[in-house]
């Protein structure tokens, strides 16, 4: 029953919205685009006149610095927007998703530190592109034999590869440095006004602001490649691969670019997670995150780039505003530290109710209620 | 000769679904293949698109061996099919799972023509148009699946159980439309459990009994044959 209220309800904001003048269409946007340029900024709430100091409301978190908070929430967008092209386009179900991410933020880490191993002290800028195609190779080398594999043995390969990453990295004293990680990683270039360093320890934003300008580069990208030949291959991929094939579709080839492109979005997001901790170690890339990474994707709606932004931003923003509003009215409750359990519960619920996700592709809800239909025993029709 | 199939050979892991089966379509024809369930008629069109690979024997199309060839390669070659459970795509609607059909062509021009005499054939078709395809009536589904492999202008049509599940009035009218498309100029290898139907309206057919082509003759030979007549047409 609420499904299909809910459907009704996002179908009238969706032929709204379609029916809108282009030009107003942009313009809020273009809009919404500046409202979170302007998020981490203290002088936007002063002149709203919100308080800010001890009484937090709204969408403020008590962390101390709400920026980090945004940033964090923006990496984790990035790392929807790059699973969704895997699992909600592709329909391929890749649980390694991490181990490209571990994979980025590993090889600016070795290239730049002066106390890596390699002692090659690359620039930070130097090293980004460079781990985009690591995680992008890496892709194409994990996705070649595994993915003539369908479903569930797809999933376990790929969770097998983030896991031998992970383990490597923390055992590995030698190049990884195990446990104790690779610190001393440059921070992104650049100098500002004042003439200190624009990316610094202190100020998170403008980690936040130069995620967010790659967020919306990668979601050009994405949108062109989705709206293109291969978008189209995708989806007949993921709806049914073998009449994909019959139609002329180089299933294996689109696959393979599927999963490269998500791994190369994976390794950006790791490199610039890098370049702004300075510090990395294996217990950053633990399955749960994989998981959780996932979650989003299938909360938001996979297949939908709406839908992993919102179900990445939400998965992130959520339990911190929890925890600030927990603060204020004095619960010491921690609601990140039962992320994961709230949102295991949470995909449960939706799975059992909106399987299509919360902001549902079209298409990909057609999908589900096909499945359901197939799942009811259905009257045969006699021979004769 | 427009295919060949040699000796065919296939195996599902360990056990034997075609035991050697030869058979040929010559260029204009409508060819029946006719068999139980589990005959292996399914898994022989399966061959022949490419989507199970063979292990001995050689398909022959148009002059080329196809035997190895890419699925998706063949369809460029000309091997269009419209699968068994119909195959259609849930979540595209009509018109894009028709798109889809036409996926390996760049004439712009040829695939709206095609489009047009798609829906011409099919009137309901035309009528649900943006309807997701997850959401028509299985002869409507039937109908996108046939039009759908017709949209790549296949020089052979592979059918496979077109009249699966199908009302007996659609049955009939979807045989019609398989002669009319016959009768356009495709070739068409046909595989259907409505032996009546299939050999009344095929040139010449094949019969199939655990993996072995066990007869063969002209579709009138075949519907006059005794021993067909007992197995596969119900009339002792």
């Amino acid at each position: 029953m609420t499904a299909t209220v809910n459907n009704k309800r996002t179908a009238g904001f969706k032929s709204r919205w379609a029916a809108m003048p282009k030009q107003v269409r942009w313009a809020a946007i273009a809009a919404l685009v500046v409202l979170l340029y302007i998020l981490p900024n203290k002088w936007f709430y002063e002149y709203l006149g919100f308080p800010i100091g001890s009484d937090y409301f709204a969408f403020y978190t008590t962390r101390s610095d709400f920026a980090g908070v945004l940033f964090d929430t923006a990496v984790f967008v990035l790392l929807a927007v790059g699973l969704n092209v895997v699992v909600g386009f592709a329909g391929l179900l890749d649980l390694g998703y991490f181990g490209f991410y571990a994979l980025g933020a590993y090889t600016v880490a070795l290239l730049t530190s002066p106390e890596s191993r390699f002692g090659t002290n690359w620039p930070w800028l130097a090293a980004v592109p460079l781990a985009v195609m690591v995680a992008m190779v890496s892709g194409v080398i994990l996705g070649g034999p595994t993915l003539r594999l369908r479903g569930d043995y797809l999933a376990i390969v790929t969770l097998g590869f983030a896991e031998m990453i992970r383990l490597y990295a923390s055992r590995n004293e030698g190049i990884a440095q195990g446990q104790r990680g690779i610190p001393a990683i440059p921070h992104p270039p650049g100098t500002g006004t004042d003439g200190k360093p624009l990316f610094g320890v202190v100020d998170a934003r403008p980690y936040y602001w130069l995620m967010l300008t790659l967020i919306l580069i990668v979601l050009l990208l994405i949108r062109n490649l989705a709206n293109s030949r291969v978008g189209r291959a995708w989806v007949a991929i993921r709806e049914d691969e073998d009449a994909a094939e019959i139609m002329g579709v180089p299933t294996f080839k689109y696959k393979l670019w599927a999963f490269a492109i998500g791994a190369a979005v994976a390794g950006l997001t790791g490199a610039i997670f890098a370049g702004k901790q300075t510090f990395i170690n294996s217990d950053q890339f633990v399955l749960e995150s994989s998981i959780l990474v996932l979650a989003a994707v299938i909360l938001g709606g996979a297949g939908n780039i709406k839908g992993a932004i919102v179900g990445g931003a939400i998965t992130w923003y959520l339990p911190e505003w929890l925890r600030g509003v927990g603060d204020l009215i004095g619960v010491n409750f921690d609601a990140a530290e039962y992320r994961i359990l709230v949102f295991g519960v949470v995909v449960i619920i939706m799975m059992i109710f909106r399987p299509q996700g919360m902001v549902p592709n079209r298409r990909r809800a057609a999908e589900f209620a096909d499945r359901r239909k197939e799942a009811v025993p259905q009257e045969t029709v006699p021979n004769e | 000769m427009l295919l060949e199939i040699n000796d065919l050979t296939l195996l599902y892991g360990r056990i034997q679904a075609l035991h050697g089966i030869s058979l040929t379509v010559n260029e204009g024809e409508v060819v029946a293949l006719i068999g139980a369930n589990g005959a292996g008629k399914t898994t022989t069109m399966r061959a022949i698109s490419g989507l199970r690979p063979v292990a001995q024997g050689s398909i022959i199309f148009d002059g080329t061996d196809v035997t190895r060839m890419r699925a998706d390669l063949r369809v460029v070659r000309g091997i269009g099919q419209a699968p068994e459970g119909r195959g259609v795509f849930p979540g595209m609607s009509v018109v894009e799972n028709l798109e889809m059909g036409a996926y390996t062509r760049r004439d712009r021009g040829g695939i709206a023509e095609d489009m047009k005499m798609v829906m011409d054939l099919f009137p309901r078709l035309a009528e649900r148009r943006k309807q997701a395809g997850g959401t028509l009536s299985g002869g409507e589904q039937q109908m996108l699946a046939v039009g759908r492999a017709l949209m790549a202008r296949p020089r052979l049509l592979l059918l496979d159980e077109p009249s699966m599940g199908l009302a007996p009035m659609l049955i009939q009218q979807i045989f019609e439309i398989i002669t009319r498309i016959n009768e356009q100029g495709t070739t068409i290898l046909l595989v259907e459990q409505n032996a009546q139907q299939a050999l009344s309206r095929a040139h010449r057919g094949y019969v199939l009994e655990t993996g072995r082509i066990v007869k063969e003759g002209t579709g009138q030979d075949l519907l006059h044959d005794p021993a067909v007549k007992e197995a596969y047409l119900g009339v002792a």
